[in-house]
């Protein structure tokens, strides 16, 4: 069922988040959890998984404690349910029910149930942001229902669309109509796709006309008073807001032009500014607005925001500056507890900037089915596609060789 | 009396009137649309420093980003590849005089009413003229289609095979030359036709007025309050040092 209409005479519900602290390397649990990974520490030396994460290996005292995915199969030993809490956000959320999960990898657990599961049952283990942003343990069930996502404790963890109202940026967008399409079938009520400069026919505007629960409204990301009239019509309305809107020229830094650069920061990077300056206020303030609050702010990067091809000097400059931006927003959007989502791309099929580039190249469905993915798993960071995911794997494990690889220096 | 306060008076007492033929700057106004691998004219775009708040206590401003090709505007000769070696031939350096001075309408608002495509031709300016009479030397000449009254994307008039509107053929223009023309306006979003490309020479209004020194107007509007002849056209563009073009306020002063 979705979710009642608010009644307009009480209050909206003052954000409040779940225990925030941690230790450093407890801070690794959020870093596995934002990207939807299952990782705990292992000693270096003994193999011992270790949890909690801790600086010093539980069985061999080595320091040497790298964070590796880990196989999430475990078993409840005992469950509870938590009827009275001193923190507020537990206190708004009673009853809430806690397990102990003994995990196959070795250590033993206390973590979030899953409604279906409990004593006794086979659980495979996630890591989850909470709406601190932090990791948690989550027990779900080794085959959930069909409507396991709509679990209160897993709907708290996520940015699911389902029953949610959804801003992209840019109809124009390559990426646009298969977003819309795919978040439809994930159960989003209502998608709002911004049009820029309606002035400009384009022919791809007739496949969005006449679209049920979707809207095409005036929209230009380089312009702040466009974006402050949408987010006057609009802003208390957008639960999920995907930015979509993206401009890419090839060429270096030291040819001669300036213009196209300046193009690609107003777009991708001051474009990005003034969503997060019209919507985020709104957005954060209804974060913990029932269960369609506003949860996640979305932004489409290349993987040249974490390393530059060179033969796209200016554009690469400006998807850094827009990822540096995204990252300032996660900090400003913390005490609310909504969050920011990037989506990292490498070339796309229908981009004709980068049609020259052999493949495999990214689809617009495959970037889609990503994005949606990742905010019913309420994620951080994305990556989609083979070439992203090689790009964002080589700059975790080493940043300055892959510069050098980028370079051309390598055999 | 001097023939300035005549004029002061007749425009006090409503002998004369102004007719604004400008479009408001506004950051939804189309502009010139290019094969995206060139460069781009830019859309007007506006952005507040302060009002009246802590970024400026008691005073409100905004900075502005336009290209000088955008909105209503003016062409200087060195706009284009022809006029680049034209003396004087830069918004700064143009003689103030040529802001001020006699304007020609041509109405063509019928044709561009049944065709999109419709041009400007040497037998309609001749036509004109036999009605009329010649067109004076210095004089700005108008070309009326009522294009100005379109709104959104049917203003560009853009198809898969590029933007259709009506504008001058080369033979018009050479025409215009002809009667040492001080420049060519027009109610689209340039001097040329949506399809000038395909002209020989391509762009004939930009290449041939330019080439030979003479100003161009463009995404002019309310040419249908002005009469045929006897009119002042007022256009004086920003004073930017080796500007190409500006952004102006045209004004026409037309006898009641």
């Amino acid at each position: 069922m979705p979710p009642r209409k608010k009644d307009p005479q009480k209050r909206t519900t003052v954000p409040v988040l779940p225990p925030v602290a941690r230790s450093r390397a407890a801070l690794g649990l959020g870093v596995m959890a934002a990207q939807g990974r299952f990782g705990l520490q292992v000693c270096a030396d003994c193999d011992a998984v270790q949890y909690p994460p801790r600086d010093a290996c539980h069985r061999c005292l080595s320091d040497d404690l790298p964070w590796r995915d880990v196989d999430p199969s475990g078993r409840v030993l005992a469950e509870t349910t938590i009827r009275v809490s001193p923190e507020p956000y537990f206190r708004a959320r009673m009853p809430w029910r806690m397990g102990a999960v003994q995990l196959q990898a070795g250590p033993m657990m206390n973590c979030h149930l899953h409604g279906e599961v409990g004593r006794g049952d086979a659980v495979r283990m996630a890591l989850k942001l909470d709406r601190a942003g932090q990791g948690v343990l989550v027990a779900l069930p080794m085959k959930g229902s069909e409507t396991m996502q709509d679990d209160p404790v897993l709907r708290a963890m996520s940015s699911d669309p389902k029953h949610r109202r959804v801003l992209i940026t840019d109809a124009r967008a390559p990426v646009a109509m298969a977003l819309v399409q795919a978040l439809l079938a994930a159960g989003a009520v209502h998608v709002v796709v911004g049009e820029p400069e309606a002035w400009r026919a384009w022919p791809e505007r007739a496949a969005f006309e006449g679209m049920e629960q979707v809207s095409l409204l005036p929209l230009d990301v380089t312009d702040v008073s466009s974006v402050q009239t949408l987010a006057a019509e609009i802003g208390g309305k957008v639960d999920i807001l995907i930015n979509t809107a993206s401009f890419t020229r090839p060429g270096g830094v030291m040819g001669r032009d300036t213009v196209f650069a300046r193009d690609a920061f107003e777009v991708n990077t001051l474009g990005l500014m003034r969503l997060a300056q019209g919507f985020g206020p709104g957005m954060a303030a209804r974060a913990q607005d029932g269960a369609d609050a506003a949860v996640c702010f979305v932004n489409i990067l290349s993987v040249q925001a974490l390393v530059p091809d060179a033969s796209f000097g200016a554009y690469g400059a400006s998807q850094a500056a827009a990822r540096s931006i995204g990252q300032s927003l996660r900090a400003e959007f913390a005490a609310s507890g909504m969050r920011v989502m990037h989506l990292y791309v490498g070339p796309v099929e229908t981009d004709p900037w980068v049609e020259p580039l052999p493949p495999p190249k990214v689809t617009p469905a495959a970037m889609a089915r990503a994005l949606v993915g990742g905010l019913v798993d309420g994620l951080e960071e994305v990556v989609c596609g083979d070439i992203a995911r090689d790009v964002y794997a080589r700059w975790q494990a080493d940043a300055l060789l892959l510069e050098r690889e980028m370079k051309g220096t390598g055999a | 009396m001097t023939l300035t306060s005549d004029v002061a008076r007749a425009l006090a007492q409503g002998d004369a009137r102004i007719v604004d033929l400008t479009h408001t700057l506004d950051p939804d106004f189309p502009v010139i649309v290019l094969p995206p691998e060139f460069g781009q004219c830019a859309r007007f775009r506006m952005e507040e420093v302060s009002a009246y708040d802590h970024r400026g206590p008691a005073w409100k401003w905004h900075n502005l980003t336009l290209n000088e090709h955008t909105g209503t505007h003016f062409d200087a000769p060195i706009h284009w590849i022809s006029g680049k070696d034209v003396p004087n031939g830069a918004v700064d350096e143009i003689d103030p005089s040529a802001f001020v001075g006699p304007v020609v309408v041509i109405d063509c608002s019928d044709g561009a009413a049944r065709d999109d495509d419709f041009e400007l031709t040497p037998q309609i300016i001749e036509a004109w003229e036999a009605d009329h009479g010649r067109i004076p030397a210095d004089a700005w000449v108008l070309m009326r289609t009522d294009w100005s009254k379109r709104r959104g994307a049917a203003y560009l008039n853009m198809a898969e095979d590029g933007p259709h509107s009506p504008g001058p053929t080369p033979g018009a223009v050479e025409l215009l030359l002809e009667r040492d023309i001080r420049g060519f306006g027009t109610e689209t979003v340039g001097t040329d036709a949506g399809q000038g490309a395909h002209y020989v020479p391509p762009y004939p209004a930009h290449y041939l007025l330019h080439g030979a020194g003479k100003f161009g107007l463009q995404c002019l509007c309310n040419l249908d309050q002005l009469p045929p002849t006897g009119a002042l056209l007022i256009a004086p563009p920003l004073k930017i040092k080796g500007g190409t073009g500006s952004p102006l306020r045209v004004l026409a002063m037309v006898v009641s």
